[in-house]
Parts: structure tokens; sequence; C-alpha cells
């Protein structure tokens, strides 16, 4: 195709020919406008820990980069928002407890190892902010489990320890949570407004869901991933999750824990899910099976991370057993 | 049996770095994970394999007229057997507390593909001589890696060395469990490609086989 410009020189080019304004930048930064509203949940119930803990976050993935790129002599890229971006999704996916070093330590194992010696953007197989919160988890257990009871106030910094929902429904059962909310509708409301124990970010499951939606209508993610993943975990709630068979809750699962922000924005990470709908389904159904699995049976109380993990191992592998047929192609003979 | 052209200096010196068994063959991996949480046990299992890797070369390169091909493998496997026996039952007496540790992977040094591979590839094809400095030079590289790996995990990993704290505050757990392994063997394996690249003009872990 041939192209005359405002010099009139005719230049020949490969294709796409046609391009629209979207950019890699554009829809980085958008995404970070889509956890706005989690973050300034996460303000509003964790206080200035909050901020500390996502601003030291997002500090050093930034300059980590930045120095990175510099130190191997390439340009950086630290403009197109997705260092920002996994420093805030991991800033989001810490305890408001946590001490300075540890959004530092995390950010620049991030970057360094799980993004940039992998390729960059783009070429990394986990997503970064997950594994950076694992790579945090593994090395630091017991400040990485250190939850504040949600506060409200931007006062009074003497935050009392207290066990996340799935801690205590792992630990000491339904009957026990319901009695820590109240009854069982102020419980709801709880975990939907983000009024409970947990990561940052995590918590408001609402926020959460209003960043996803502006994220949905400006397609930048597709309902594919996110509703097989919470669809699988309900159904896992609702068959295994309580006393015998069928009977169990599936809201307190789907609402609780890192669940949304993992699905709606971990999970549908462009470089390590599939890229084929049909297997962005597979992929869905994975990590919502081995989320239940870890809740249910695990060690852990919360799954979602490893799941996630897990599943962007198989991404590619999905991937290429779910490749669409060309248009036209001849099915070859079987012998 | 093709003749030695290589001078005892380069055999070493091959096998410490050309062929470095960890850090550019990557056979052997498994103890290199496995036992390199701390130094002691990292450098006891670097003896141990130093050991057997001369003593097997000098062996397997003694008796390499008399070993019929179609059967060589289970030959090597009972002389490498033999000497792990020894080394297993030398340690077990005089270094019990290390023994009581990393026993089984002194066992299992029946199986460490380094060990195959020198005997295959060197010691069943030159002379004695030779043979065992290549054997050490193999041992010693596989000694050199495990030193270097546990002293990063380990100081990393417990802020010790050897059990003698260095660093206090809270250290890196990850380093101590295998997932660290894997990670500093993998940097540590970059390093060694770059200075092989930059400063001996080698062409990385792919130009070694």
């Amino acid at each position: 195709m041939a192209v005359k410009n405002k010099e009139n020189k005719l230049i020949v080019s490969v294709s796409p020919h046609v391009r629209d304004g979207e950019s890699v930048g554009r829809i980085m930064w958008s995404v970070n406008l889509a956890l706005l509203p989690a973050f300034i949940m996460a303000v509003y119930y964790f206080g200035p820990r909050a901020v500390y803990v996502t601003g030291l976050s997002i500090l050093a993935a930034v300059l980590t980069e930045h120095f990175f790129q510099k130190g191997i002599g390439r340009p950086s890229t630290i403009h197109d928002g997705s260092a920002v971006l996994t420093g805030l999704l991991l800033g989001l996916n810490l305890p408001a407890s946590v001490p300075f070093y540890i959004p530092i330590a995390g950010s620049f194992f991030v970057i360094t190892i799980v993004k940039m010696l992998f390729g960059g953007l783009g070429y990394n197989v986990f997503n970064p902010a997950l594994m950076g919160r694992a790579f945090l988890l593994i090395t630091w257990p017991k400040a990485m489990t250190i939850w504040y009871e949600p506060t409200a106030k931007f006062v009074g910094m003497d935050a009392t320890t207290t066990a996340t929902p799935l801690g205590v429904l792992k630990e000491e059962g339904l009957p026990k949570l319901i009695q820590m909310f109240g009854d069982k509708s102020d419980m709801y409301l709880g975990m939907l407004s983000g009024n409970t124990a947990g990561s940052l970010g995590e918590t408001s499951a609402l926020a959460l869901l209003v960043g996803a939606l502006f994220l949905m209508a400006r397609r930048y993610i597709t309902w594919h991933i996110p509703v097989s993943f919470l669809g699988t975990v309900a159904l896992f709630a609702w068959v295994f999750g309580g006393e015998g068979f069928f009977n169990g809750d599936p809201l307190i699962h789907v609402l609780s824990g890192g669940l949304f922000l993992g699905a709606f924005f971990m999970a549908t990470d462009y470089v390590t899910c599939p890229t084929v709908r049909k297997g962005q389904i597979i992929f869905g159904i994975g990590c919502g099976a081995i989320t239940m699995l870890i809740r249910l049976w695990g060690g852990f109380p919360e799954g979602v991370m490893f799941a996630v993990l897990l599943m962007n191992c198989f991404a590619p592998l999905i991937d290429r057993s779910v490749k669409p047929e060309l248009f036209g192609a001849v099915k070859e003979q079987k012998q | 049996m093709s003749a030695n052209k290589k001078s005892n200096l380069e055999i070493l010196k091959n096998g410490l770095f050309g062929e470095n068994t960890i850090f550019r063959m990557a056979i052997s991996l498994c103890p290199a994970i496995a036992v390199t949480s701390g130094m002691k046990n990292g450098v006891a299992l670097g003896i141990a394999v130093v050991f057997v890797q001369t003593m097997v070369n000098m062996t397997i390169s003694m008796i390499r007229g008399f070993i019929h091909p179609k059967i060589r493998i289970p030959i090597f496997m009972l002389v490498i057997a033999g000497y792990v026996t020894i080394i297993d039952m030398l340690m077990s007496t005089y270094a019990r507390p290390i023994y009581k540790e990393i026993g089984l992977y002194i066992q299992i040094i029946v199986a460490f593909a380094s060990i195959f591979a020198r005997a295959e590839v060197f010691a069943s094809k030159n002379r004695v001589w030779p043979s065992m400095v290549d054997g050490f030079a193999s041992g010693a590289g596989f000694l050199l890696a495990m030193i270097v790996i546990s002293f990063f995990r380990e100081l990393l990993g417990k802020g010790e060395l050897f059990g003698y704290s260095i660093i206090a505050g809270n250290p890196l757990l990850i380093m101590v469990l295998p997932a660290g392994g894997f990670i500093v063997v993998g940097l540590l394996m970059g390093f060694f490609n770059w200075v092989d690249i930059k400063f001996f003009g080698g062409k990385g872990a792919s130009g070694a086989g």
C-alpha cells in the first residue's frame, strides 16, 4: 500500500495500514485509571498507609525499570504506564501493615527478574504483580499475613490486627465468620464495600467492579476470563463449599479474598493469558478450579494468586490447542 | 583411542570453566539445588564428587581396554557405585553431622549425569593420568559451582556463612527454598555466559557443547 504524505513522498509500508488511536500506553493508563476506585476505597478504609505502601511500590517499580533499561542501553519505557501498573497492582495486593522494604523489594524483584530478564513488556511468562506477591509471601511469610482491621479513619494509626474473612472461614468456620459481621446481609455488604480485612485493593468488590466495567465498556477486556473464572468459583463453592454437597454459599467465595482483583485485573493481563476466546474460557475455568482447590482443601486460605500464576504457565499450551482453523484451510487427511 | 592432545592445564581449565558441570553443561542440577541451601553441605558434596570423579576416571581409564562397548554402561555403573560406597562409608564415620543432612545426596552420586559423562566422553578414550586430571577438573568445577551457589543462597537466605551469622535482619527466605535455588543458578549461569562472551570471546553456553 502506498500513502502520500505531506512532503509528497511515496511511502511504501507493510500491513497493518489502518490504525486507530490505541497504543500500549493508552491501554495501560486506562487500566491504571480503572484501578482508581479500588485505590480510593483502600485509602478510605486503611488510611495513609495505603498511599504509603502503594506509592513506594509504584516508585520502586518505575525507578527499577528506568535504571535497568538505561543500564542495558535501551530506551526507557516508563512512560507507557506498564511499570506504574505493575507497581500499583502489587501495592494493592499487599496488606496495609507491611514494612517499607516489602513493596520496594517486591517491585525490584518483579521488574528485574520477572519482567526484564524475560525480555520486557510483552515477553513475560507470568503476571508480574502476582509473581511479586508470591515472592514476598514466600520470602517474608509473617509480615505478609498481618492484616489490619479497616478503620475508615485517617488519624490514629494504632490499627488492630485481625484475620481475613477467608482465613476465618478456613480456621473457624462459617458461623464464626457471620458472627464477626453481625448477620449474613451485613457480611455481604461488608465484602461488597470493602469493609473487611485483606490486601489493600482486594477488599472492595464493588469498586473493582466499577473499574472492570469501565475497561469492558472500552473493550480493553472481554467477559470471557472473568465470567468463567467467577462462575467456576461459584460452582465449586456451591457444590463443595458447605456441609455435604450442593448447599455451599457461593457468594462468600465470590465476594471475598482477591477474586475480583484477580479475575478482572490479573487474569485478563494481555501478555499472560490466551488470546483465543475459547482458550480464555478454558483459562478462566482452570483459574477458578485451582483457586477453589486451594481455598477448600489446600494449605493457604486464599488461592487466586497461585491459580492465576499456574494457569499463566499453561496459556501458550491452551492457545496452541484451541488454535482456530484458517478460513478455507483443508483438513489434514487421517492416515 | 584418540591421542591426548590437550595439556593438563587446558584440561583443568576446561573442567573448571569451559565445560563446567552446572554453569555450562547444566547437568546434575538436582543436587545443585537441593544441597546448596548452606555452604557446609554444598562444599561437602562437592568434595565427595571430586573424589568419586577422579577415582572413577582413573579406574575406567585403566580398564578401558577390557570393557566391551556394549556393556560399558553397567561397568561404569559398578565402578561408580564402588567409589560412592567408599565415600559414603567414610563420611558416615568421620563426618557424621553433615552426613545426617546430605547422606541421601552422597548415595545419589551414583546417578550423577556429570560422572557418567566424563567417564564416557573422556576416561574411556584417554590415558590414565590425563583422565585423572580431567576427573579432578570436572569435580572441581562442580565444587566451584557448589561454593558459589551456596555462598549466595546461605548469605541471602539465612544471613549466615558456614553457620556463622554474618548479617542481621530479615533474610530472604525464598533463597533457601528450591525456587531461590533456581533463581540463583539461572542468574549465575547468565553471569558466566556474560563473562565468557565479554572477556574471552566465547559464544556463551550454546558454544560449550
